[in-house]
């Protein structure tokens, strides 16, 4: 084996390492939001659709929203004079518990789990096109 | 042309079938008694108020997809068994409401269910099939979660008997649409 082809065989490896390293990197990032996915439908989707208002209001944008802003909905007292945006660590607040952040609005919910609230709302920022920071 | 005069049949059957289901409300009325006295907060009067919501919600699921011609006799037969457990849950509900002196929430038009639930969209007789599924994981989950809601342990207990009907309704429907039952515990609430 020439020096050439050693060179070009460790090129090739470093290649492949990075490109390992690259995918553990996505599939880290695309991870929360499918898992929170699936916990999306099971702990939100009774009562939840992304697209549509049914019991609660639809979650397409709520990341970065105002609170109680969608037009078409007829939200509680309570949550209409929480006034603000829903950034990622109010959600985390309102799902540890609805009706301490709001008492009085129509949503009975206390999520115990941080890590299930983290990727439920990592679900719902891949859903609003925002980091939420705002 | 067969299964066509056999939709036929079976949407002309549905509202036959529709009034027979308030036979069984009787069956609820001792589970409403039981509860009826234990509701005093307005906390609790509140949770109740969402459950109603929701089991109208799969009310009018069960009726519009009855009458969309989409179900096979044999399907739509259990999708009136099961219409009827929604109605005998709503009449207890809202009793218990309006035992504590509240006015029970009202249904929405079938139009906004039709838009709420995307129906328009259902084609086959498996969409249905696949819609209901998810409708029930979500009350049955819902149920669960409510339940720590609740400050009165009759309560909880009706609540968690709701919570096992719709798993009865999920687990019938998954098995009816050939999909395996998850390995993992705790299917519901997590």
């Amino acid at each position: 084996m020439n020096s050439l082809q050693t060179k070009r065989n460790r090129l090739l490896v470093i290649a492949c390492l990075l490109g390992e390293v690259l995918c553990a990197g996505c599939a880290m990032a695309i991870e929360p939001a499918a898992e929170g996915h699936t916990l999306y439908q099971n702990q939100c989707g009774g009562c939840h659709s992304v697209e549509t208002n049914r019991i609660g209001p639809r979650h397409r944008g709520v990341v970065g929203r105002r609170i109680a802003s969608v037009p078409d909905y007829d939200y509680s007292p309570a949550l209409k004079q929480l006034g603000g945006v829903w950034t990622p660590s109010r959600l985390d607040l309102w799902l540890s518990g609805t009706q301490k952040m709001a008492p009085g609005s129509r949503m009975y919910l206390a999520l115990d789990d941080a890590e299930q609230r983290r990727l439920i709302i990592a679900y719902l920022q891949s859903i609003s096109g925002t980091d939420g920071s705002k | 042309m067969e299964s066509r005069r056999g939709m036929d049949l079976a949407r002309r059957s549905f509202l036959a079938r529709a009034s027979m289901v308030a036979l069984g409300a009787g069956a609820s009325t001792l589970v409403v008694s039981r509860a009826s006295a234990a509701v005093t907060r307005p906390g609790d009067i509140g949770v109740i108020q969402t459950a109603l919501a929701l089991e109208h919600e799969g009310i009018a699921a069960y009726q519009i997809a009855g009458k969309s011609g989409l179900l096979s006799p044999k399907t739509l037969k259990l999708a009136m068994v099961f219409l009827g457990h929604h109605q005998m849950h709503r009449d207890a509900l809202a009793q218990l409401v309006s035992d504590a002196g509240g006015k029970p929430v009202e249904p929405k038009t079938d139009a906004q269910y039709i838009a709420d639930l995307q129906l328009g969209s259902l084609k086959t007789e498996s969409d249905v099939v696949a819609l209901a599924t998810t409708l029930e994981r979500g009350a049955a989950t819902a149920y669960i979660s409510q339940v720590a809601a609740l400050s009165e342990p009759r309560l909880a207990q009706l609540f968690a008997g709701i919570s096992a009907d719709e798993a009865t309704h999920w687990a019938t429907l998954h098995n009816a649409a050939g999909t395996p039952i998850p390995i993992a515990a705790f299917l519901f609430g997590r």
